[in-house]
């Protein structure tokens, strides 16, 4: 039985796609076969962060339409065999993302895989709907930002009211906060939101907080999910997220901010 | 030894504080129009039209909630027209039918009341241009 982990926000910009594929990677790390799939059709991305941008041939549509068998169209991935990625298409058309394709394919990942993540894009129109209306958990990813700590709660609505568990009044939504970008000096500053804060008003438990960090672009970069740097924070930081998905007791690391340090600031950091 | 630093060296934005007190009293509204009954935001529209047929007020001078405390729910509706004016001759060429509009501005009920008050003003203000109001 594979378990549907929806990646969601409400705004965009604010790491779903890395969190997706540092996610998903995590999960696979830790032995769980685990594929990773684009919901944002229009807009591929997902391929570029994983590295796969130029092995895609088939996507999610065209085996929604029976175009494609799944297993044309699923990537593996080449650092990881437990990972998977499952791109999207480029098509304009957005309600080529229907319901019950969807439904269909995910029946059938059901059987091979532990965990299937879906990468929601922003917003809360039809894609996004559609991300989240199967989902066994949610991974709301926010900025201790206004806009985002609102549109979050606003998804996070969305799942208690839409996704097919409320429909079918079934166990909720299994919702969880990961709090991306977080910049500790600035915290300390009083110029941002502390995880308390966003704890406290989306009222939802903590999944993680993931430092500002600039192994984060330097991973989208290069088409590695940040999981794989494990020199960098935000990666060790995804790592404890995905220990504690799994159940375990990790402490919080890189909410504070980091001592000045002589030797870092004169060879730079790491 | 901390709060005299912030006295000689006083941080110079604590802008955190304001953007969660906003978010508190914006998600508290959004949440409760949320959980409410989707007639709400239509019966909001409708009062607003009935007022505004004997009161100028605008669309934010206006609150519908619903609240529910154990058995009980209680529907407010809140109009606040400090500062609206009368409007005579609307309410005179379009009354609702069957009532009538000269007992809605004197009647015992506190919004209408407060209405009345409200007409008293503008009345005063206005002078001639009041047209009588037909019983």
């Amino acid at each position: 039985m594979a378990k549907v982990v929806v990646v969601t926000s409400g705004k965009g910009g604010v790491g779903k796609t890395t969190t997706a594929a540092a996610f998903a990677a995590g999960l696979a790390l830790r032995g769980h076969k685990t594929v990773v799939i684009d919901f944002d059709v229009g807009l591929r991305n997902l391929d570029l962060v994983m590295g796969c941008e130029r092995r895609v041939v088939f996507d999610f549509i065209n085996v929604i339409n029976g175009d494609a068998k799944l297993n044309q169209a699923l990537i593996r991935d080449k650092r990881n065999d437990n990972l998977y990625i499952f791109p999207t298409s480029q098509t304009r058309d957005k309600e080529a993302l229907r319901r019950d394709g969807v439904e269909r394919v995910l029946r059938e990942l059901d059987e091979d895989f532990d965990y299937v993540v879906c990468d929601s894009p922003a917003g809360i129109e039809h894609g996004a709907i559609t991300a989240l209306y199967f989902a066994d958990s949610a991974i709301i990813v926010t900025n201790p930002e206004v806009s985002s700590v609102r549109d979050s709660d606003r998804i996070i609505g969305i799942l208690a009211s839409k996704s097919r568990r409320a429909e079918r009044n079934q166990e909720p939504v299994s919702i969880q906060l990961l709090l991306t970008r977080y910049a500790p000096e600035r915290v300390n500053k009083g110029e941002m939101l502390t995880v308390e804060d966003v704890k406290e008003i989306l009222s939802i438990p903590l999944l993680g907080v993931i430092p500002e960090s600039e192994s984060v672009l330097r991973a989208s970069n290069t088409g590695t999910p940040v999981v794989f740097d494990e020199e960098s924070p935000a990666g060790r930081a995804y790592v404890d997220a995905v220990a504690r998905f799994l159940g375990e007791q990790r402490e919080l690391r890189f909410v504070k901010p980091e001592r000045k340090n002589l030797f870092r600031f004169i060879f730079g950091k790491a | 030894m901390r709060r005299l630093l912030e006295l000689l060296f006083p941080p110079k934005s604590a802008s955190a504080s304001i953007a969660r007190e906003r978010l508190k009293i914006v998600l508290a509204h959004e949440r409760a129009s949320r959980d409410g009954p989707d007639f709400l935001p239509v019966l909001e529209k409708e009062l607003l039209a009935v007022v505004r047929r004997y009161i100028e007020v605008r669309p934010d001078m206006i609150r519908v909630s619903l609240d529910k405390s154990g058995e009980t729910s209680l529907l407010e509706i809140n109009v606040e027209i400090d500062g609206a004016t009368v409007k005579p001759d609307n309410a005179l060429t379009h009354p609702p039918p069957g009532s009538r509009p000269g007992q809605a501005l004197r009647g015992g009920s506190p919004l209408s009341r407060i209405a009345g008050e409200g007409a008293e003003h503008s009345e005063a203000g206005e002078g001639s241009t009041s047209a009588p109001i037909p019983l």
